[in-house]
């Protein structure tokens, strides 16, 4: 027992001495970044949901040649889409595009290029806790569970879409976001697809009056709540669901077929629409065998004519670079890399933005 | 050598000093003023839409740009009601445990961990309440109460753990060194005299405590109820993660519910058309409103208090 003491308390030592180095060393770069001459700087702002991918890919770029610093605010969409449109940001990002009355308050700084720069998917994430089985479903089944029709997990609607399994009689515990959201937007677009009165009654949209269910704020605490619920059912952005190990659900996509959220399911959904415009940018429901049907882009907002050539320059070189090799620092936070069709498409819509009619990206 | 200030008479420095005064506590109004003026500025355009509907509505729909205030005033109202009783009940007790029954060795770390409780950012007693609480209220307390008390409409249905009891008791948490710490300063500015007098007469410490003490000190109580009250009307953070964010009028108090300051801190980022976020500035007015209503009792029932001591005395 002593023994331990002695060396726990030594090992108290060591770990206060570490700690004090790496303090030390903060200073240190801090102290050698300060002397380095200024570097450029971009600020940005918008989602929430590009957070995790931005930090990733901006922290790297940093290190880069280019040395640009990007400081990106996660205030939302829709607060990302009014900074911009006051222009007190070089750009915004957004999870809906923005519309046309957005665009017409945007338009005394002129056309807006709105990019696809990252691919998300959104996983159905359930608490049962005796079911080892992955359990299947349609739109149609969780447009009535959201609609509040079916209620308890061995209703026919779930237990027909699930032979074999048997379904535990719990009530349904529905879960949704409390905070408006571009993962409430693309599921609820994804729930209106498939079901009319899911369409007529409740709609579309980053918030909705949902007719039943408890609210949880962010990804983070639908998460948490139906881990918490026994019985309960939720949708989470995919990295989520992963990164808790959770039961993720298989979702029947329109082909028929029951496909589980993966970078796959995903590519294969986002492959059929090679011609994604951010008038018509939304890819649920997906034809084809393999693709999963609940996902979505998220998009950045530039001003194709730029008013300030080196700030211009910067960005135009930053996001081309996003959209092509930064990709893959989408991966290692479990989004999804665009498909190839889709990049050359941003990198299209890049290579328009000027200054004083000059293309900044050769 | 003369100081600048001799060539001032004193009459002219009081005024000096006071005009600086004066500057410091426009200030406040300054700031009171275009705080109603840009929340009612900014809710014009929902104020004249909805008109009064906007009080009575229930519905509250992004989609279809149709707003009503009224599940999320009842729900604050009601999550902070519960919050301020379930506060006193144990705030009373403990400043009357402290101030009275002084010779128990205890007392002092009782008083620090109150004192504590006030320390503990809003966002730690969100996670508090999502993670420990609320599985705690779904397991045990809420079949508990639905078995006892269940034909109570306040304790029927469903629970889940989040909704308006987990609220409330959040929030009774985190008013309680409020109402503690008030209610026993109150108390102890009770005069020595009136509790020497009834001990003196043969009272029990309890009859003491409840004939001597609480009469004397109940004007002080009720300003810490209000206190307390005004701060839970207000809370955001906490109240968000627990109540369930639901917008729904509820006998049951198992059921989730929504405030007035969860919407805005929840839909405020993402509130894309005009409507839509001036609604939500007229929630705010309303909170603001309600926040002003609540304060003007509190003062309506201490000045009344005051004046019956006086016709007492």
């Amino acid at each position: 027992m002593k023994g331990y003491k002695r060396f726990s308390r030594s090992f108290m030592w060591l770990e206060m001495a570490c700690v004090i180095v790496l303090l030390l060393s903060g200073c240190a770069i801090a102290v050698i970044h300060q002397d380095a001459p200024r570097m450029d700087q971009i600020t940005g702002a918008g989602s929430t949901f590009d957070y995790p991918f931005f930090s990733r890919a901006f922290y790297a770029y940093a290190d880069g040649p280019e040395h640009l610093q990007v400081n990106y605010q996660s205030i939302g969409s829709g607060g990302g889409i009014e900074q911009f449109i006051r222009q007190t940001v070089n750009f915004g990002a957004t999870d809906v595009p923005m519309n046309d009355s957005e665009l017409q308050q945007a338009r005394s700084a002129g056309p807006v290029e709105q990019v696809p720069v990252a691919l998300g998917a959104e996983a159905i994430t359930y608490n049962l806790p005796h079911i080892r089985q992955r359990l299947h479903f349609t739109g149609r089944v969780l447009a009535d569970i959201y609609l509040g029709k079916v209620l308890r997990w061995n209703s026919p609607e779930i237990a027909k879409i699930n032979p074999g399994i048997r379904l535990p009689s719990s009530q349904i515990v529905v879960v949704h976001r409390s905070d408006g959201s571009g993962t409430t937007y693309i599921f609820t677009d994804f729930l209106s697809q498939s079901n009319q009165i899911w369409a007529k009654v409740v709609g579309t949209g980053k918030s909705v009056d949902w007719p039943v269910g408890i609210g949880g704020k962010g990804n983070t605490f639908v998460t948490q709540e139906v881990q918490n619920t026994p019985g309960a059912i939720g949708y989470v952005e995919l990295a989520y669901a992963l990164t808790a190990k959770m039961n993720v659900g298989m979702v029947q996509n329109r082909y028929g077929s029951f496909v589980e959220p993966n970078l796959h399911s995903v590519t294969a959904a986002a492959r059929q629409f090679a011609h994604v415009t951010s008038r018509h940018f939304s890819i649920v429901n997906a034809p084809g065998k393999d693709s999963y049907p609940i996902c979505g882009y998220s998009w950045v907002l530039l001003y194709e004519h730029q008013t300030n050539r080196g700030v211009g320059e910067a960005m135009t070189r930053l996001f081309s670079w996003l959209v092509t090799s930064g990709q893959s620092y989408a991966q290692s936070v479990d989004y999804v890399p665009l498909p190839q069709s889709v990049k050359r498409l941003a990198q299209s819509l890049i290579k328009r933005i000027a200054y004083h009619g000059q293309p900044l990206l050769q | 050598m003369k100081s600048i200030w001799s060539a001032w008479s004193k009459n002219q420095l009081d005024r000096l000093f006071s005009s600086i005064l004066l500057t410091f506590c426009l200030v406040i109004i300054l700031i009171v003023g275009t705080i109603v003026y840009e929340l009612v500025s900014r809710s014009a355009l929902a104020i004249l839409h909805f008109g009064f509907h906007f009080l009575t509505g229930q519905v509250w729909d992004p989609v279809h740009q149709v707003f009503g205030a009224l599940p999320f005033i009842y729900g604050t109202v009601v999550s902070s009601v519960i919050g301020v009783i379930l506060a006193s009940i144990v705030g009373i007790a403990t400043a009357i445990l402290l101030t009275q029954y002084g010779s128990w060795r205890w007392l002092d770390l009782i008083s620090i961990l109150v004192e504590l409780l006030a320390a503990i950012p809003s966002v730690v007693y969100g996670l508090w309440g999502i993670f420990i609480l609320a599985p705690w209220l779904r397991q045990s307390v809420e079949p508990i109460l639905n078995r006892g008390l269940g034909f109570l409409p306040l304790f029927q249905g469903q629970g889940y753990g989040v909704g308006m009891l987990a609220a409330g008791i959040i929030l009774a948490v985190m008013i309680l060194p409020t109402i503690t710490a008030v209610v026993r300063d109150v108390m102890q500015a009770v005069p020595n005299e009136l509790k020497d007098g009834a001990l003196a007469l043969g009272a029990t410490k309890q009859e003491m405590v409840s004939l001597a003490i609480l009469p004397q000190a109940k004007r002080g109580i009720l300003g810490a109820i209000m206190l307390a009250l005004g701060r839970a009307l207000g809370e955001t953070m906490a109240v968000t993660m627990v109540i369930g964010n639901r917008p729904q009028i509820a006998a049951s108090l198992f059921a989730p519910g929504y405030s007035m300051a969860s919407v805005i801190a929840n839909e405020f980022t993402e509130a894309t058309s005009k409507l839509y976020e001036s609604s939500l500035y007229e929630i705010g007015l309303v909170l603001f409103l309600l926040t002003v209503v609540f304060y003007s009792l509190a003062r309506l029932l201490v000045w009344r208090i005051r004046l019956q001591m006086r016709v007492n005395a």
